[in-house]
């Protein structure tokens, strides 16, 4: 591949907006005004937290799903459906069980009516290329998960795409068998052998994207938006070691742990409703939370960590660790700053209390920073049988937010709740009720 | 935030009891009043049959029909006793299990209906001159048509109770009992239920078939919705029997409703795993049950004495850990032995009374005319997998059509199809169509709604992933089916298939002859060749039809759906 035509574009993405409609009330949008150029000759990677809508984008770019708003380009053409020249792998590998490896891998030839010898043969060159040499008649679910995405590779290879799409798909894998197919992977690519021109994967995985991309598009969530866009200026093969490297990803930690700045499009700022306060919740266990306490207490952290050595001795990723980092300052035990996480002097009080002690302290924040849990608490206190309906703290939590985080949100309040014995939660009724009422 | 006061607060009402106490009272003063005036005419002299014959007005039908229902949950509770000690027995003794299961798989496969002779004569020779005899009989033959995937699916559990829980039952030496109460019967559940709802689907046809029943000379007509039909067939009343359509419908809806959701609704929650599942509304009656208050209190009551009855520490001989030694194999060869001697004896007494009746010449007709049933099952099966697997997926694929369509699908299921058959028959009669063809469609009319919703769950289970993937790689058309959605759906299908086939083979005893008022339309066939032997109470004959049918549909079933099965869970089943 000469350099020179890495400068032909590929896809370009303008304006793209994605939302879905929720009854009569405001839409919910996923993704907000996101631009994107990709030329021939670049890895790019889109970094985000889960519900940032990356994946959500490379969809839109597969032609998988249609933009509510804006235009995406491939190759001068504006895509409608699925496009010839791009391929995907799917983050849970999406291979068919009933077809052996090699059937899986010729599925994409088949359906483009290539001649049988030639299929064959492409399927074939495809398997040694990227490993799987032998394996051809096994059956997806005799191979290990590292074996059936290298399937999922072929399989997207052998049809010689332009534009790779790769939505997460290393992370259904343990860290070992991640690490391997992505040097593997770069390889491959440095040395020019994938019939490749670029690439364009979704990753939740600093490091992963560092390690992988020449340029990393930073997501922001809720509306998913594009926060910055990064130059990744280390050639292959990349040393996570190098003082560079990690400085860069210490970097994009910090970038990612900044409080989100409330970004208000002009129109709707002026008249935000007040159910508006409630944020998204991410349902984490209170014994993560004591957890991660826990350890920030003890040595050597002593009340303070750098969040990119504190996951890599938790093995948490990013997506794993920041959610608790979130839920212990949004209920006043810590505060994340600039990839930075210190316990707070209630988070101490907490880690060194016994357990009805935690269970108080615990109660004391949901009722000073929760408003929601203080609602409900609200509402049971009033009602006669102390019992309420989820459903109407879920209906108004989807009014400002995707059902699936309204229903998450609900889970950590009722997880939350019940520990601080605040209120109590009935799965058969979906009800919230009053313990002690009950009993007496 | 002050949520709250945005929040319409529901009217304070009294404590006790509130609104849905006195509709839920009221509902089960009327059932009870109901089922005793239903049962008292159950041990009426059969005298009284012949004194009160079915009227063909419509206003009789609330009645018939509840009697009707009576003995469908007559026959219930004797399918859930069966399975309550079969399976158990089953599971616990190995040399028991060797012989109990074989017989329960075959049970399964013999046409009930070819057997109701035999019951009628049976049963009415235990209370003779008793209408009791006949409504025994009849419950009987609901009973076969239930209890054996009852009994199957609580074997299956029972031998599948997850080994760490087993374990923890062990360690906290929880009795014999207890541990069949707090945990087998539990984990059994969902899968109990859910075969209790598809049999007693399948048991509305045998209530149906089973009311009118005529042995040689005796006729015996038990006051019922399919008493009704076969009495308006005769007068040729067709008004009456829309009306008998009608009050089916209306009796299977309130089945639905009041049963099969709650029922199924509330097994869910003995699902092991903790994940959460996608669940599904409350339906209303459940969620009506949970508001009364007076009526909670009383299921309450009912659970507390449940449960310390389950939980006396009753136990079969001394509980100590016995290792389990290698087991005697001299006992199992005398075991063996003796059910060989046993299953000889039998067969050779069957065989003694078939050559004392018949001539050979007879087991030629009858495996050349199951031969004929045979190819109209295999036709019809192949017709209704082309007409509903691409309705079914194209159904599936469509989660908004998928969730109206699947309730509709399973009612159509439950729906006693031989009800429908009267109209049929007026079309062939008023047409002069070749009954041999024309009879044949009844065969699957009830059984095909079996494959459609097995289809529409397999499609609307088929992962998001694949079709992504399958349409990111532009597979579409013929390849698509081929290697996507058939393979996808497989193993749903196959389920489907079996019942329906299944239910085919039954439903050609009552659907290969047809009679209109004086008309009589036959079909060639073995089911025609059984009903006509039950008419003519030619006990050898009948008895040659069932055993050869047996055989057509173990034969049917071993080789080819049962290596269908094992092969679409093997190959085709996605992890």
């Amino acid at each position: 591949m000469d350099v020179i035509s890495g400068n032909e574009t590929l896809v370009e993405v303008v304006g793209c907006r994605q939302a879905y409609h929720k009854d009569a009330s405001a839409d919910v949008v996923v993704l907000d005004d996101v631009n994107l150029t990709l030329r021939a000759g670049e890895i790019v990677g889109l970094l985000g937290r889960s519900g940032s809508g990356k994946s959500t984008l490379l969809r839109i770019v597969a032609g998988l799903l249609p933009p509510t708003a804006g235009v995406v380009n491939w190759r001068g053409q504006q895509v409608r459906g699925p496009a010839e020249g791009i391929a995907m792998v799917f983050q849970s590998f999406a291979l068919f069980p009933w077809l052996t490896v090699r059937e899986n891998v010729e599925i994409g030839l088949e359906a483009r009516g290539v001649p049988r010898a030639e299929r064959e043969s492409r399927a074939e060159s495809a398997i040694d290329l990227i490993g799987l040499g032998g394996y051809e008649h096994a059956f997806p679910k005799e191979l290990s998960g590292g074996m059936r995405q290298r399937v999922g590779l072929a399989r997207a290879l052998v049809v010689h795409p332009d534009l790779l799409l790769m939505d997460e798909p290393f992370s259904a894998l343990d860290v070992l068998t991640a690490e391997t197919l992505r040097t593997d992977l770069i390889e491959l690519w440095s040395e020019g052998r994938l019939p490749l021109k670029s690439v364009l994967m979704v990753t939740h995985n600093i490091e992963e994207a560092v390690l992988m991309c020449d340029r990393i598009l930073v997501f922001s969530s809720n509306p998913g938006r594009v926060a910055s866009e990064l130059i990744v200026p280390f050639s292959h093969p990349r040393n996570r070691l190098a003082p560079d490297f990690r400085q860069m990803v210490d970097d994009i930690y910090a970038m990612m742990t900044r409080r989100p700045v409330p970004v208000r499009a002009p129109a709707q700022g002026a008249a935000a409703p007040a159910v508006a306060k409630t944020p998204a919740i991410h349902s984490v266990s209170v014994n993560l939370l004591a957890g991660l306490m826990e350890t920030l207490a003890a040595p050597p952290y002593d009340g303070h960590a750098d969040l990119p050595p504190l996951s890599a001795a938790l093995q948490l990723e990013i997506d794993d660790i920041l959610p608790i980092g979130e839920a212990l300052s949004m209920l006043g035990f810590g505060e994340m700053v600039e990839g930075d996480i210190h316990l707070s002097d209630s988070g101490m009080a907490y880690v060194n209390g016994g357990t009805d002690e935690r269970k108080q302290i615990f109660a004391a924040a949901l009722k000073a920073r929760v408003p929601l849990a203080v609602a409900i608490r609200q509402v049971l206190d009033e009602r006669w049988n102390h019992r309420a309906s989820a459903v109407r703290f879920r209906d108004e939590l989807e009014d400002t937010m995707s059902p699936d985080y309204a229903e998450e949100t609900l889970r950590a309040l009722i997880n939350w709740g019940r520990y601080a014995e605040l209120y109590a939660y009935d799965e058969d009724a979906d009800q919230f009720y009053l313990e002690d009422e009950d009993e007496e | 935030m002050s949520t709250s006061t945005s929040l319409p607060d529901l009217a304070v009402t009294r404590r006790l009891p509130n609104i849905f106490d006195l509709v839920a009272l009221i509902c089960i003063v009327g059932a009870l009043i109901a089922v005793a005036r239903g049962a008292s005419g159950t041990f009426a002299p059969l005298s009284a049959l012949d004194v009160t014959p079915i009227r063909l007005d419509a206003s009789a039908l609330p009645g018939y029909a509840l009697r009707t229902t009576l003995r469908m949950f007559a026959a219930l509770a004797a399918s859930l006793l069966f399975t309550f000690t079969f399976a158990p027995l089953a599971a616990k003794s190995r040399r028991a299990g060797l012989v109990m299961i074989p017989l329960l798989d075959i049970l399964q496969s013999v046409p009930i209906l070819g057997f109701l002779s035999f019951t009628v004569v049976f049963f009415m020779s235990l209370f003779p001159g008793q209408v009791l005899g006949a409504e025994l009989a009849a419950i009987f033959a609901i009973f076969t048509s239930q209890a054996w995937n009852m009994a199957f699916s609580l074997y299956q559990s029972l031998v599948t109770v997850p080994e760490d829980l087993a374990e923890a039952a062990r360690s906290f030496r929880l009795s014999a009992w207890q541990k069949f109460w707090r945990l087998e019967v539990p984990f059994a559940m969902p899968g109990l239920v859910w075969n209790t709802m598809m049999s007693m689907s399948g048991g509305w046809f045998f209530v149906v078939a089973s009311e009118a029943i005529s042995v040689g000379d005796t006729n015996w007509r038990l006051p019922g919705i399919g008493s009704y039909v076969a009495a308006a067939l005769e007068a040729r009343d067709l008004s009456a029997v829309v009306w008998a359509i009608v009050a089916m419908l209306v009796v299977i809806l309130a089945y639905d409703q009041l049963l099969f959701r709650p029922l199924t609704a509330w097994s869910a929650k003995f699902r092991v795993e903790l994940t959460q599942g996608a669940q599904a509304e409350d339906p209303w009656v459940l969620a009506m049950l949970r508001r009364t208050h007076l009526l909670r209190q009383a299921v309450d009551a009912l659970g507390v004495g449940f449960n310390i009855v389950t939980g006396l520490r009753l136990s079969v001989g001394k509980r100590r850990a016995r290792a389990p030694g290698p087991p005697s194999r001299l006992l199992d060869a005398v075991w063996i032995v003796a059910l060989l001697g046993l299953a000889g004896l039998i067969v050779w007494r069957l065989f003694g009374f078939l050559v004392a009746g018949l001539a050979w010449s007879d087991l030629g007709e009858a495996v050349l005319l199951g031969m004929i049933t045979l190819l109209r099952v295999a036709v019809l099966m192949v017709a209704a997998s082309l007409l509903w697997v691409p309705v079914g997926v194209w159904l599936g694929l469509r989660p908004a059509w998928a969730r109206r369509a699947q309730p509709v699908a399973q009612f159509l299921a439950a729906f006693p199809a031989n009800l429908f058959f009267p109209p049929v028959v007026m079309g062939i009669v008023a047409f002069h169509l070749t009954p041999d063809i024309w009879l044949t469609p009844l065969m699957v009319l009830g059984t095909q709604w079996y494959i459609l919703f097995n289809v529409i769950a397999g499609a609307a289970a088929f992962p998001g992933d694949l079709q992504e993937a399958s349409r990111s790689f532009h597979i579409g058309g013929w390849l698509w089916w081929r290697r996507v959605i058939i393979p996808g759906i497989f193993p749903y299908y196959v389920t489907g298939a079996i019942t329906a086939s299944g239910g085919s083979w039954n439903a050609a005893i009552v659907a290969e002859v047809a009679s209109w008022g004086d008309t009589k339309l036959t079909a060639h066939g073995l089911g025609a060749y059984i009903a006509q032997a039950t008419e003519a109470g030619d006990t050898a004959r009948i008895v040659l039809g069932v055993v050869v049918m047996s055989l057509f549909v173990v034969l049917f079933n071993r080789l080819l759906w049962r290596p269908l099965y094992a092969y679409s869970t093997r190959r085709l089943a996605i992890s």
